[in-house]
């Protein structure tokens, strides 16, 4: 089996609005990326075959590219693109990344359901018709089967469904299905041998982000900051005597 | 501009009144049944083959019509089907998908949230057609009522380009929890940071008489039940109050609480989005704030 799962690299979950403002923040692997991963890993330790790790960034995604090799990946193919193209849509990142899957004739393309900074949630469809693969999306559990692979989707409103599909076939993993590995002190040795094939590249964005900025409330909030105990009073009063609800 | 409606069960008229918005020349497609019904001329796919839902099978069929009706855009109400193969009707045309957006500005930006909600972007593509998914909440749904017609729309679908196999949608187990019936709910998120704490928020709900709920990552961990799941994969509720502690208020989240009559945050980071929506907010550290609220509501209600 050849697995490739596709990773973004983004900023980190818990940067906050300010670091995200002044480009102030640290990197991190898109978290749903990261069970995609996890649930290739596994099916390769299952069924044997390797993992292709690909990722479409700039030169500091790197730093994710190492981190699932150090976590077990066999390889990598970095699509790397100029640092002012983080704001490309799905569309363009997909384009490129086809252009290195494609060669490389896969059973499977994993990744995860959607990234935590664009949040397009399309990179594996558009993946798949690029290809000429077979889809599902929200997958929770993955059993494959002789040529062809059983997947859990996961529907709206607690509302789950099994698909069959025909291999090869992209699928994006939901968050939280399995737990996630370390990589081992062993695993960040061995990564430093592991090929890393850079292709360079430049992403060719329709979409095109005008300005980003920050929310303005819709809502009249009443914000508390004081010490938790003066706060805590005001909410309750303000419970009682204005909303009424307690 | 003309525009087409992809009608969907879920939220199909919020995406008529997202279409309004860009233009009064507004159509509308259905797909399957004739169950959603919109006040203009609607196109009724029907097919053996659309009879379940494929990603292969709504893509093609969806892509004959708006070949044969040439629209200059083409709306989506953003749910998790839409998400499954919109994407792949776009790629078709060599169009990118502008998903999730929550407003429409001057006809051309589409706003659409970065970052969990944290940032705002304005989005514009000059292609056509422009295919856009609007955000569950985000647009006023249009009046239903007037005089729609519709129009059957001849499809030629083979079961050779068909290569899922879909099987019934199916519910993991009876719900012991209705989270919809609660008049208050404490809900608690990633801030809670251990399986430990959530006695913390347990004694809150108690002392409210209210259910206690939770965001995704905490059902993910098993520390509550997956019924105890509010936002797009959980339950939709629209309690009197609803107090969320430790919540950021990721999109996915919000969408399932958002009718709630009163929305009370904790949170420790005051851009946290969850504030958005909020009527009232405590930005503090919720170790501290959640006792300091058990005692003051303990002596408001003896």
């Amino acid at each position: 089996m050849k697995i490739i799962v596709s990773v973004k690299q983004v900023p980190a979950r818990d940067s906050s609005l300010r670091e995200l403002e002044t480009s102030d923040f640290s990197f991190e692997m898109n978290e749903p990326d990261a069970y995609a991963l996890e649930e290739a890993l596994q099916l390769r330790d299952k069924l044997g075959g390797e993992v292709v790790v690909v990722s479409a960034g700039p030169a500091s995604a790197g730093q994710i590219i190492r981190e699932a090799l150090a976590k077990g990946a066999d390889r990598a193919i970095h699509v790397e693109t100029a640092e002012g193209e983080r704001m490309s849509d799905a569309l363009s990142t997909a384009t490129l990344l086809a252009q290195a899957i494609k060669p490389e004739a896969p059973d499977f393309v994993l990744t995860g359901l959607q990234s935590d900074d664009l949040g397009y949630g399309q990179t594996g469809v558009v993946l798949a018709e690029l290809l000429g693969f077979a889809h599902a999306t929200i997958i929770m559990e993955v059993e494959p089967l002789d040529g062809k692979v059983r997947v859990k989707r996961e529907l709206e409103d607690g509302w789950f469904q099994h698909v069959t599909l025909p291999l090869p076939a992209v699928l994006t993993i939901q968050s939280g299905i399995k737990k996630l590995r370390y990589a081992t002190l062993m695993g960040i040795k061995k990564a430093k041998t592991k090929e890393v094939r850079v292709i360079p590249a430049a992403a060719a964005s329709e979409a095109k982000v005008e300005r980003v900025y920050a929310p303005e409330r819709s809502k009249k909030s009443q914000i508390f900051t004081g010490d938790a105990r003066t706060a805590a009073k005001e909410l309750v009063e303000k419970l009682k005597f204005e909303a009424r609800v307690i | 501009m003309s525009v087409l409606v992809v009608l969907e069960k879920r939220g199909g008229l919020e995406a008529l009144a997202a279409a309004y918005r860009l233009s009064a020349d507004v159509e509308a497609v259905v797909i399957g049944s004739a169950e959603a019904t919109a006040p203009v001329k609607t196109y009724v796919l029907n097919h053996p083959l659309l009879a379940q839902y494929t990603p292969d099978g709504y893509t093609a069929a969806l892509e004959q019509l708006i070949r044969a009706v040439n629209p200059e855009a083409v709306v989506f109400p953003h749910t998790y089907q839409v998400r499954d193969y919109a994407p792949k009707l776009a790629t078709r045309f060599g169009q990118p998908f502008i998903s999730d957006v929550t407003d429409i500005q001057d006809k051309v930006h589409f706003v659409r949230q970065l970052f969990q909600g944290k940032l705002n972007a304005d989005v514009s593509c000059a292609g056509r057609p422009l295919f856009v998914s609007v955000q569950a909440g985000a647009f006023r749904a249009a009046e239903s009522s007037g005089s729609g017609t519709a129009s059957v729309f001849e499809v030629r679908l083979d079961a050779a380009q068909i290569r899922s196999q879909p099987e019934a949608p199916f519910r993991e187990s009876q719900r012991s929890v209705d989270l919809g019936a609660a008049e208050i709910i404490v809900s608690v998120g990633r801030g809670i940071k251990d399986k430990e704490n959530i006695a913390v928020v347990e004694e809150l709900a108690q002392v409210l008489n209210a259910e206690l709920a939770a965001s995704r990552p905490i059902c993910d961990n098993g520390w509550l039940t997956m019924e105890r799941q509010v936002g797009s994969s959980g339950q939709t509720v629209s309690p009197k109050m609803y107090l969320a502690v430790g919540i950021s208020g990721a999109i996915q989240h919000l969408v399932g609480m958002k009718g709630s009559k009163t929305v009370v945050a904790i949170n420790k980071d005051e851009n946290a989005p969850i504030f958005e929506s909020a009527d009232y907010g405590i930005v503090g550290d919720l170790f501290e704030v959640v006792p300091a609220l058990i005692e003051e509501i303990k002596k408001v209600r003896g």
